[in-house]
């Protein structure tokens, strides 16, 4: 099969490569772009390990191809840090509550968790244990993992607060 | 877990689409939000030569209530549906069904006209038009017809759909005020299949009610709406429990989906004469 151009903006950056359109977008970030923050963990569209935000939507980058992705805007958590490349807000809370332990799950719950976050900002626990529903973890008991969303949407609105 | 390779093409409008689709017969496939198609690919269960992506169609991704109707794109995403604000408005029933599909990066990408042209008998959107008496409209190389929700679906994975149409967007009237709904769902866990699944409406005089993976199509039952309609809701039951045909699989043996196909028709009886008034 014919490779085609593909073009993406991956974390700020335009970033682009030849690949066959059934290269799942996973596997592009990973092989072709060297972007390994994102995991394949059953790669039958059902943990979440390997979301990624596309457009503004947390999607499983195993069940893309890298065609339908062609000129799309993706986020992974390497680009969920600050400007200085310390730790985001998320990302410092899950250390803070200890979201992970083995933490193969979390690049994909901390990417859901941004975009749950930007989508209702005040979450209660029911909500965000709704809303992370497409991401497992077979360590924690998702107890610490809830605890550091909503210690993150707290600390985002304090911010924002502060900011204004 | 890759797919066989193909071709891969993104025509901005139907015309173009279906010219592809005509050019390559069987080896060509629409893709829409890929969350059937593309795990069937990766098995190898489909092994198409040319994928028609109809992301760039920018007419398939409306949402207009207006004459009495609501018109949903086929493009339209389940989180669009559930985010829609005036469609929850008129047909709550919809947002209460899509927020029982699959999981939130699920819902993100698998759209309404995928759901219901995927013929796979597990989807929760076909029983639900046919509760609802949606009509999809198919548009291909003769023109545009339309087909009721209840006449669409054949067997497993066969619709009354052409090769060589695309279902551009689905019709569905508008419940008068005060009509009762509900959507129940039995599932083992987030993101699975329906064990069983109904929804019903309830409201001045009349009632639809249909039910979810539990034969080869989805069974909207005329008699249990008549008693439903008259207020006969054991006779509802009774005559759904007759029309189904659940089979045994890793979801329980055929006695147990009979089963919960009977709690769950009660629960959404219940609750949907509850909200009507
Ligand atoms: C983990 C997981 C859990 C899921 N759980 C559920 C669930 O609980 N309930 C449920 O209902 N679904 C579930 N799904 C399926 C999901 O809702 C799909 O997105 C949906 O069935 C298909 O929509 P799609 O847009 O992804 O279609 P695609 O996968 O792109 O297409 C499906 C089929 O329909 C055809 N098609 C698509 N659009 C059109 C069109 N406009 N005209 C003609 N043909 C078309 C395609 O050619 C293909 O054959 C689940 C999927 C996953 C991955
Ligand atoms: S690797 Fe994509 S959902 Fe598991
Ligand atoms: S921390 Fe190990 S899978 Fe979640």
């Amino acid at each position: 099969m014919t490779k085609m151009h593909v073009k993406l903006n991956v974390n700020g950056r335009a970033v682009e490569g030849l690949a066959e359109p059934r290269t799942l977008l996973i596997h592009f970030l990973r092989e072709n772009l060297r972007i390994t923050g994102p995991h394949i963990g059953c790669e039958t569209s059902h943990c979440g390990a390997c979301t990624v935000d596309m457009d503004g939507r947390s999607v499983k980058s195993c069940t893309v191809f890298v065609a339908q992705a062609d000129g799309a805007e993706i986020t992974t958590v390497e680009g969920l840090v600050n400007e200085d490349g310390s730790l985001g807000v998320i990302q410092e809370m899950f250390r803070e509550h200890h979201g992970l332990q083995c933490g193969f799950c979390t690049p994909g719950m901390i990417t859901r968790a941004h975009r749950l976050l930007q989508e209702n900002p005040t979450p209660t626990e029911e909500e965000v244990r709704f809303g992370m529903a497409g991401n497992l973890c077979r360590c924690t008991g998702y107890q610490n993992i809830v605890k550091a969303i909503l210690a993150s949407a707290e600390m985002l609105n304090a911010q924002k607060e502060a900011a204004e | 877990m890759i797919p066989a390779g193909f071709e891969y093409h993104r025509p901005t409008d139907i015309a173009s689409a279906i010219g592809i689709l005509q050019q390559h017969g069987d080896e060509a496939r629409v893709i829409a939000g890929g969350h059937s198609l593309i795990p069937m690919m990766k098995l190898r269960m489909a092994d198409l030569a040319h994928l028609v992506d109809l992301q760039a169609i920018d007419d398939l991704r409306d949402i207009e209530i207006a004459g009495g109707e609501a018109r949903i794109g086929a493009m339209v995403t389940q989180h669009e549906l559930i985010t829609h604000e005036g469609l929850a408005g008129v047909l709550p029933i919809l947002r209460e069904a899509a927020l029982q599909i699959a999981d939130p990066q699920v819902r993100y990408l698998g759209t309404v006209g995928g759901n219901v042209a995927n013929g796979d008998p597990g989807n929760d959107m076909p029983g639900l038009m046919q509760c609802v008496d949606a009509r999809f409209e198919l548009v291909g190389p003769e023109g545009t017809r339309e087909v009721a929700a209840r006449a669409f679906y054949e067997a497993a994975y066969f619709t009354a759909r052409g090769d060589e149409e695309i279902l551009t967007q689905i019709r569905i009237p508008l419940p008068v005020q005060g009509t009762g709904y509900a959507y129940e769902k039995q599932k083992r866990k987030i993101g699975d299949y329906a064990t069983a699944a109904t929804a019903v409406l309830i409201g001045n005089g009349t009632a639809s009610v249909a039910m979810t993976n539990l034969a080869d199509t989805p069974i909207w039952s005329e008699d249990a709406g008549t008693a439903l309609a008259g207020g006969d809701v054991e006779g509802a039951v009774a005559a759904m429990l007759g029309a189904i045909e659940p089979m045994a699989d890793n979801r329980g043996p055929a006695a147990f989906k009979k089963h919960v196909a009977g709690v769950l028709l009660r629960r959404a009886i219940e609750r949907a004469q509850q909200r009507a008034g």
